[in-house]
């Protein structure tokens, strides 16, 4: 990831919130700051958590010194109902305006993405072969860099 | 009048197919741009024919050429358009408006019940997430526009993927790539033929959207995996609300994108271009065609009409004019 410090003020609060929701525990802003690839100023997720706790989007609770930060979901009953609401006013005639990230799946798909996805590394011009153990480790980021900068 | 009238409407059978292929050649950006514009010039033009044959056939009745001044018989003998096609374009014209009006409604009232949906979850900067346990992601266009993320999606990507998966949204509101979507899909109720041109330009757009992602993190490879992963997570683990009926598209457009990112980027030099496009420029050539013949053929036969009309309003005017300079000279 390209360093998400000189990003705009809305994209890293998109960022911290991202990775509070992903964790499956409150997270402490030490904790934010490395989900985030420790690229970020642990002074500057602070205050990005201070500034969502302000506006209501997380809640904290104490965890030792620090306080721990989780996203603010209202009560599940109240959630739950909603849901059922709009799944009702919401037919199947759906006009698809909205760019979704990613479209349904045949299983013959799942099965072309799961290939593609176990390839081993492409090694671009005898770059060190990093092969194998493979996707889902997010260890490799900056890997395939070699072939960016010819 | 009698065959340019009609080439407007034939013409996106054989632009449609023509447009395809130039996009599968062209990088993304490009690609959808052609398509739809492709979808938007075509669509304008076939329903500008109907107009021209309702009109057409409207002025063969009696009552009609009585009110425009115009003799009937002259018009007929002129017009090769019988009452009957004409009732027909009619008949087809007040259709198509309908229901590109019904789908202009409908993306409307579709974006608005998606943004009161949306309002009521916690939001940070442009990315509102949604509290449900299954995995979908999608670009709610307005002002200004936000990225909305499932709970479950967020739980299956690693921090770089999800910064993936952000890039890739707001590349689409950035790109504004809903309104070249809206573009198509209205297009395709004002010619059925141009509803060829919507699944290769919402694929596409993933991908121009897919290489905006990967120019911001840097990592072709990285995009591809997130782009991957999050399609076998949404299938694993539907949204709720995900629409069923939508997005059942056969031709599986993820593998396609993932591998287009595993791919080397296209070479850059002009020259390896130029040999790259050069199957396009035969198929650009077929397509320039097609719209440059609806094009012409709908001026002509606007002009055709205009110079029956103008033929038939003829001895009228003439009349008239007549006994209006009359009156002066005695005087």
């Amino acid at each position: 990831m390209t360093d998400i410090a000189r990003r705009p003020a809305g994209e890293l609060e998109a960022a911290v919130l991202a990775a509070l929701w992903a964790a499956h525990t409150p997270l402490t802003p030490p904790q934010v700051q490395q989900s985030l690839g420790g690229t970020l100023a642990r002074t500057t997720v602070a205050t990005i958590l201070a500034r969502l706790y302000d506006k209501g989007t997380v809640v904290r609770s104490r965890a030792g010194r620090a306080y721990a930060y989780t996203p603010a979901v209202e009560d599940e009953a109240a959630l739950a109902a909603r849901r059922m609401h709009s799944e009702l006013e919401k037919g199947d005639d759906r006009s698809g305006v909205l760019a979704r990230f990613v479209s349904r799946l045949s299983p013959d798909d799942e099965q072309v993405l799961r290939l593609l996805l176990s390839q081993p590394q492409p090694t671009p011009k005898g770059a060190s072969p990093d092969t194998s153990h493979e996707s889902g480790s997010p260890s490799r980021q900056g890997a395939p860099e070699p072939r960016r900068q010819q | 009048m009698t065959w340019a009238v009609w080439a407007p409407l034939l013409a996106p059978l054989l632009a449609v197919p023509a447009a395809r292929r130039l996009a599968d050649i062209l990088a993304p950006r490009t690609a959808a741009l052609l398509l739809a514009a492709t979808a938007a010039l075509l669509a304008l033009l076939s329903t500008g024919s109907l107009a021209l044959l309702t009109a057409a056939g409207l002025l063969r009745m009696p009552v009609i050429a009585a009110l425009g001044h115009l003799s009937a018989p002259l018009m007929r003998r002129r017009n090769p358009i019988d009452m009957p096609v004409g009732a027909l374009a009619a008949l087809a014209l007040v259709a198509v408006a309908v229901v590109a009006l019904r789908a202009a409604r409908r993306h409307h009232t579709d974006l608005l019940r998606a943004a009161s949906a949306v309002d009521r979850h916690g939001s940070a900067g442009d990315l509102t997430v949604l509290p449900d346990p299954g995995a979908d992601a999608y670009a709610l266009p307005g002002r200004p526009g936000r990225v909305v993320v499932t709970a479950g999606m967020l739980r299956k990507l690693d921090a770089s993927e999800r910064e993936v998966l952000l890039a890739h949204e707001r590349a689409h509101l950035r790109g504004r790539h809903h309104l070249l979507i809206v573009c198509a899909d209205l297009a395709s109720c004002l010619h059925p033929a141009l509803r060829g041109l919507q699944a290769p330009l919402s694929f596409h757009l993933e991908r121009w959207a897919d290489e905006s992602a990967a120019t911001v993190v840097g990592d072709r490879r990285l995009t591809a995996r997130a782009v991957g992963r999050a399609a076998l997570a949404a299938s694993a683990a539907p949204a709720g609300r995900r629409p069923a009926a939508a997005l059942a598209v056969a031709a599986g457009p993820v593998p396609r994108r993932v591998a287009a990112l595993l791919e080397a980027p296209r070479p850059r030099t002009p020259w390896s271009r130029l040999i790259a496009l050069r199957p396009a420029a035969a198929i650009a050539a077929v397509l320039a065609a097609c719209v440059l013949a609806s094009g012409v053929s709908t001026l002509v036969a606007a002009h055709d009409l205009h110079a029956n009309i103008e033929s038939a309003q003829g001895p009228h005017e003439h009349d008239h004019g007549h006994d209006h300079d009359l009156v002066p000279i005695p005087g």
